[in-house]
C-alpha cells in the first residue's frame, strides 16, 4: 500500500494505534538527555530497538548460538534454523518469491556494493551508463562511481524538481540505449520524497533495463512488495527498521542472482574447495562468504515481526499524521523553510532557519533533550541542488507522538529567541 | 550544561556581524578549510609584512561557533608575528580541548570560546579556522633572513 492509500485509512488506523503502548516497548525512550525526557527524531539515521528485538537477540545468544551451516551438533542446527527462519521472515516481509532471492549483508551499503561489484563488473562496460538521481544517498552514488571508474562506464543523474520530487521527464530523457542499470532511492533520506517506483520500473523495463531500489528509508515506513514493484534488486538495512546494526538485506531477482559471479570468497559460499578451483554454493549462500551476523539476522527477523504486529499500514498512517502535524506547525514558525515538499512523503522533515546554521539548531535542541540530524545527511548532491551546505532534519518512527512534535516546536522557538 | 556558556553574547555578535569578512586581493597566501562532517567551508586570505600577518580576511559558511571563532581569530592575529600566532594557537587549542582553569590573559576576547570545551562535537567547528590559518601561513612566503 502506498503512503497515500495509508493516509486515506488514517482515521481508522490511528484510532487503534496505541502509541503509548508502543513507546513502552522501547526502553531507551525512558532516558533523560541533559535533564529532559528524550525526544528522538533521528530514526532516519538509525531507529531504536523494541524489547521484542532485544529479547530475541538475548535469547539467541544465551540459548542457541553456534556457527551456522556447519556442525551436526544440536546448537549448530538450531542456530542454522534461527538464521534461515529470519530469512523466511524477510522473504515474507518483502513478498519475494523465494528465500533464494534473500541475501544477508551488513546493510544497504554492502548490498549496493555487492550488486556493483558482482552484477556490475559482469554487465557494464565502456560507454555504458548507470542512471541514478540527484536524490541519492552517498551509498547509492559512490559504488557506481567506482564501477564506472573500473569499467569506463558513465554515471548519469536524473534531475529533481524544486519541491524535491524526481523530475520524471528528465529521468525519461536520460534513460537510453546506453543505460545498463537504474539505481534509485525508494524514499529519499534527506527529504522524505517517495519515488514513483512502479512507474520508474515500468519505464526502465520497457527498455530492458534492470532496476535497483535503495529501500533503506522505505521499509520502516510502508509495505514493500518487490513482486508488485517488479524491481530487480532491493536493498535495506536492519537498523533503520528497529533491528540491530550490522545486518541488512539484498533482494535480487533469482534469474539475475543465479547468473551473477560471487563477490567475496571464503567459507559458507562454497560446496567444495580444491587448491586450483572451488565449486560455489547454491543461492543465496553463494553471496554470503564467511560466518554471517547470525544474531543480527535473528534480531532483524524479530524486528520485522514486531513491525507486522503493529501493522505496517497502521504505522504508516500514524507517521503520516505526525508528518502533517509537523509540516503544519513548522510552516507557522517565522523564517523557517521546509526543504522538500513532495506530495508523497515519508515522515521526514528537512528544514532551515534564516540566520541560524543547522548545527546550532542541533546543539540547542540537544540541550532540550531533542535528537535531530543536522548536516548533509550523506546526500551532498541534493544539498548542492538546493544550494545548501546543510539542513536540520526531524525524522519519525513508530514510537513518536504529538508531544514530540510540540517539544520540537518549543525547542525551535528557543533557537529563534537565542539567535534573534 | 548551560547553553549561554556556549552561545555567549560575543559569539552571537561575531556570528551576526563577522569581522574581516571577505577576501583580500591580491593576497600573499590563501588556504581553504573544510569540515566534511557539517559542511562548514572557510577560505582565508592573508597579506604578510615580513614575519607578521599584516592583514587577513575570511569567507565561507558555517555555524555560529565556526563563524565567530574565525571572526575572533582574525582580530586576534592581525599584526602578530608567526611565533606569536603559534603561541596563541597553542593557547586556543588548550582552551578548546583541555581547559586548565588557568586562563591565559593574552587570549583576550578569544576567551568567549571557553564554553566550547563542554561540547566535544563542536570543537572542530571552533578549530577549523585555526587549522586553515596554519595552512595559509605555511604557504606564505617566509621573510628573507639577514643572518
Amino acid at each position: 500500500m502506498s503512503i497515500k492509500a495509508a493516509a486515506r485509512s488514517a482515521p481508522l488506523a490511528a484510532a487503534s494505534y496505541d502509541v503509548a503502548r508502543v513507546r513502552a516497548e522501547f526502553p531507551i525512550l525512558a532516558r533523560q538527555i541533559n535533564g529532559k525526557p528524550l525526544v528522538f527524531l533521528d530514526s532516519a539515521a538509525s531507529s531504536q530497538r523494541p524489547l521484542a528485538v532485544l529479547r530475541a537477540v538475548e535469547q539467541y545468544e544465551t540459548t542457541t548460538h553456534a556457527n551456522v551451516h556447519r556442525g551436526v551438533h544440536t546448537l549448530s542446527q538450531s542456530a542454522t534454523e534461527a538464521f534461515e527462519n529470519a530469512r523466511e521472515i524477510v522473504r515474507r516481509f518483502l513478498h519475494a518469491r523465494s528465500t533464494r532471492e534473500i541475501v544477508f549483508v551488513r546493510g544497504t551499503t554492502e548490498a549496493i556494493n555487492l550488486v556493483a561489484n558482482s552484477w556490475g563488473r559482469s554487465h557494464v562496460g565502456p560507454g555504458d551508463e548507470i542512471l541514478i538521481s540527484y536524490l541519492e544517498h552517498h551509498s547509492n552514488i559512490v559504488p557506481w562511481q567506482m564501477l564506472c571508474a573500473a569499467t569506463g562506464a558513465q554515471l548519469r543523474a536524473a534531475p529533481v524538481r524544486p519541491n524535491g520530487e524526481l523530475d520524471l521527464e528528465g529521468f525519461r530523457k536520460l534513460l537510453s540505449a546506453r543505460t545498463r542499470l537504474v539505481a534509485l532511492a525508494h524514499v529519499s533520506n534527506a527529504l522524505g520524497t517517495i519515488l514513483p517506483v512502479q512507474e520508474i520500473v515500468h519505464l526502465a523495463h520497457a527498455r530492458g533495463v534492470p532496476v535497483l531500489l535503495d529501500g533503506a528509508q522505505a521499509v520502516p515506513h510502508q509495505s514493500v512488495d518487490v513482486q508488485a514493484i517488479d524491481c530487480d534488486f532491493y536493498a535495506f538495512s536492519g537498523h533503520k527498521v528497529y533491528a540491530p546494526t550490522g545486518i541488512g538485506v539484498l533482494y535480487a531477482r533469482e534469474s539475475l542472482l543465479a547468473a551473477m559471479p560471487p563477490w567475496q570468497g571464503g567459507g559458507d559460499m562454497i560446496l567444495s574447495v580444491g587448491i586450483e578451483t572451488s565449486t560455489y554454493n547454491e543461492l543465496p549462500w553463494r553471496f554470503e562468504a564467511g560466518t554471517p551476523n547470525i544474531s543480527g539476522a535473528v534480531g532483524l527477523g524479530a524486528a520485522l515481526e514486531y513491525v507486522e504486529s503493529l501493522g505496517r499500514e497502521a504505522i504508516a498512517a500514524h507517521e503520516h499524521t505526525l508528518l502533517e502535524l509537523t509540516t503544519e506547525r513548522l510552516s507557522a514558525l517565522p523564517r523557517l523553510k521546509l526543504i522538500g515538499t513532495a506530495s508523497a512523503k515519508a515522515a521526514v522533515v528537512s528544514f532551515t532557519m534564516d540566520g541560524v546554521h543547522p548545527h546550532d539548531i542541533g546543539t540547542i535542541l540537544d540541550s532540550e533533550g531533542i535528537a535531530i540530524r543536522t548536516g548533509h545527511h550523506c546526500a551532498m548532491p541534493i544539498m548542492e541542488f538546493f544550494g545548501l551546505a546543510a539542513t536540520a532534519r526531524a525524522s519519525f518512527g513508530c514510537y513518536n507522538n504529538a508531544e514530540d512534535v510540540e517539544r520540537l516546536v518549543e525547542g525551535l522557538q528557543k533557537v529563534r529567541k537565542l539567535f534573534g | 550544561m548551560d547553553l549561554k556558556e556556549l552561545y555567549r553574547d560575543v559569539i552571537l555578535d561575531h556570528n551576526r556581524s563577522p569581522r574581516n569578512f571577505g577576501r583580500l586581493e591580491p593576497a600573499d597566501a590563501q588556504a581553504a578549510g573544510h569540515n566534511p562532517l557539517c559542511g562548514d567551508k572557510l577560505t582565508l586570505t592573508l597579506r604578510m609584512q615580513g614575519d607578521r600577518v599584516q592583514d587577513l580576511r575570511f569567507e565561507g559558511q558555517g555555524c555560529a561557533i565556526s563563524t565567530a571563532s574565525a571572526s575572533l581569530m582574525t582580530e586576534a592575529v592581525k599584526g602578530r608575528s608567526r611565533q606569536e600566532i603559534a603561541r596563541l594557537y597553542d593557547e586556543v587549542h588548550t582552551l578548546l580541548t583541555a581547559p586548565t582553569g588557568e586562563l591565559a590573559p593574552e587570549l583576550g576576547k578569544l576567551l568567549a570560546l571557553a564554553g566550547v570545551a563542554e561540547y566535544p562535537a563542536r570543537v572542530k567547528c571552533a578549530s577549523l579556522c585555526w587549522h586553515t590559518l596554519n595552512a595559509a601561513l605555511e604557504r606564505a612566503p617566509a621573510p628573507v633572513s639577514t643572518e
